[in-house]
């Protein structure tokens, strides 16, 4: 079944249900918001506040991370509402609230456009609009560019879409010194080279589901051989841009060290997928590249607060 | 319920959809009652210090 026929179909029972009354958890709508996408979202941004020169108060610091988390979950959201004849039959994503018909599309079209305003406004008033800007751009281009246009029309869609995941530790550091220097950017490059092997690995296993959906993800389009070479390339970017903050003088030796490593393996596990010969490996391969990469943003991030708080603890203290 | 005296008793919900209803109120008001709490806190970092130290 195609998913325009679907999603005619989802849109024909979502009409029947629509008179009925909401059976919506408060559950629900917070999984429209895709808590654990905004879970990496609120630390890299919460990182990129703690290295960032300045000082902010705690008080706005925790209402300007609230609102940054509030606008990725908002952008969710409206990724979920827009793509729910793809969730309903891709079997990893057919029990969200709306293709499961626990959330009426326009509740959620209506959530997401309330949220996404409540959070640029509120960001506005607590950190200055040039932040706030940056939020609604961050929500315009995952929720527009990404998922209404990119997603479906190219192999590159996440890719290029992946710029909106790695803005918040932009947001972040512009909630504090309210410009965009080279540290941030820097931070955000190291989010974009990270994205597409991350989610390709993750694309490889699900290509029938894409395929089944007519998602142009790279495996479906160009197929998995060319997919792991791809990976392998952003692996090659990855690791290099993951040293950047200690080469330009932004972080300590120790993180040097652990991005140099942590690299390493990122192209190891590539490397792996690439040589797999049998779906066997490729896949067990897949799976340990995905799940490292994970831990690789997660360790890299945590080192450069950590290395941070240490590089400034001397002089707290004699201070 | 009858809304116009017809025998009409238009929408009555079920035992489970009150239940999810009445647990969507109380998310709201808990979300409603933290964002008190929030735009106080920020209003007195915003403005307190600043309103203290007014030239008088």
């Amino acid at each position: 079944m195609s998913v325009l026929s679907n999603g005619a179909a989802l849109q024909s029972a979502n009409q029947a249900r629509a008179i009925e009354p909401s059976l919506a958890e408060a559950g629900d709508y917070f999984a429209l918001m895709k808590p654990r996408v905004m879970s990496l979202v609120v630390f890299t941004a919460f990182v990129g506040m703690m290295v960032a020169p300045g000082q902010v108060h705690p008080v706005l610091g925790f209402a300007s991370l609230l609102c940054i988390a509030v606008g990725a979950g908002a952008a969710g959201v409206l990724n979920m509402w827009y793509d729910a004849d793809i969730d309903g039959v891709m079997g990893r994503t057919r029990q969200r609230p709306i293709p499961a018909g626990r959330v009426q599309p326009g509740e959620a079209l209506a959530f997401g456009v309330a949220l996404s305003v409540g959070a640029v406004a509120v960001l506005g008033l607590v950190a200055g609009w040039f932040t706030a800007a940056l939020l609604a751009f961050t929500i315009f281009f995952y929720a527009v560019i990404y998922t209404i246009w990119l997603k479906r029309w190219t192999a590159q869609n996440i890719v290029i879409g992946g710029a909106a995941g790695a803005l918040p530790p932009v947001i972040g550091w512009a909630a504090v010194t309210h410009d965009i220097g080279l540290a941030p950017i820097l931070l955000f490059l190291i989010i974009f080279f990270w994205t597409p092997p991350h989610f390709w690995a993750l694309s490889l296993r699900r290509c029938e589901e894409y395929r089944r959906a007519g998602v142009p993800m790279l495996p479906v389009v160009a197929g998995a051989a060319e997919t792991k070479r791809h990976i392998l390339g952003h692996a090659l970017l990855l690791a290099p841009a993951g040293v950047t903050p200690f080469v330009f003088g932004f972080a300590g030796l120790t993180y040097g060290i652990v991005a140099a490593v942590a690299g390493a393996m990122m192209v190891m596990l590539a490397l792996r997928l690439k040589l797999a010969t049998t779906d066997a490996d490729a896949h067990a391969a897949s799976k340990r590249l995905f799940s490292f990469s994970l831990l690789y943003l997660f360790t890299l991030f945590a080192v450069l607060l950590v290395d941070h708080w240490l590089a400034q603890w001397p002089v707290g203290a004699a201070g | 319920m009858s809304v116009n005296g017809d025998g009409d008793d238009g929408i009555v919900l079920t035992a489970e959809q009150k239940r999810r209803r009445r647990a969507r109120s109380v998310a709201i008001a808990l979300v409603l009652g933290a964002l008190v709490l929030l735009f106080y806190a920020v209003t007195l970092v915003k403005v307190g210090s600043g309103a203290l130290m007014r030239p008088m």
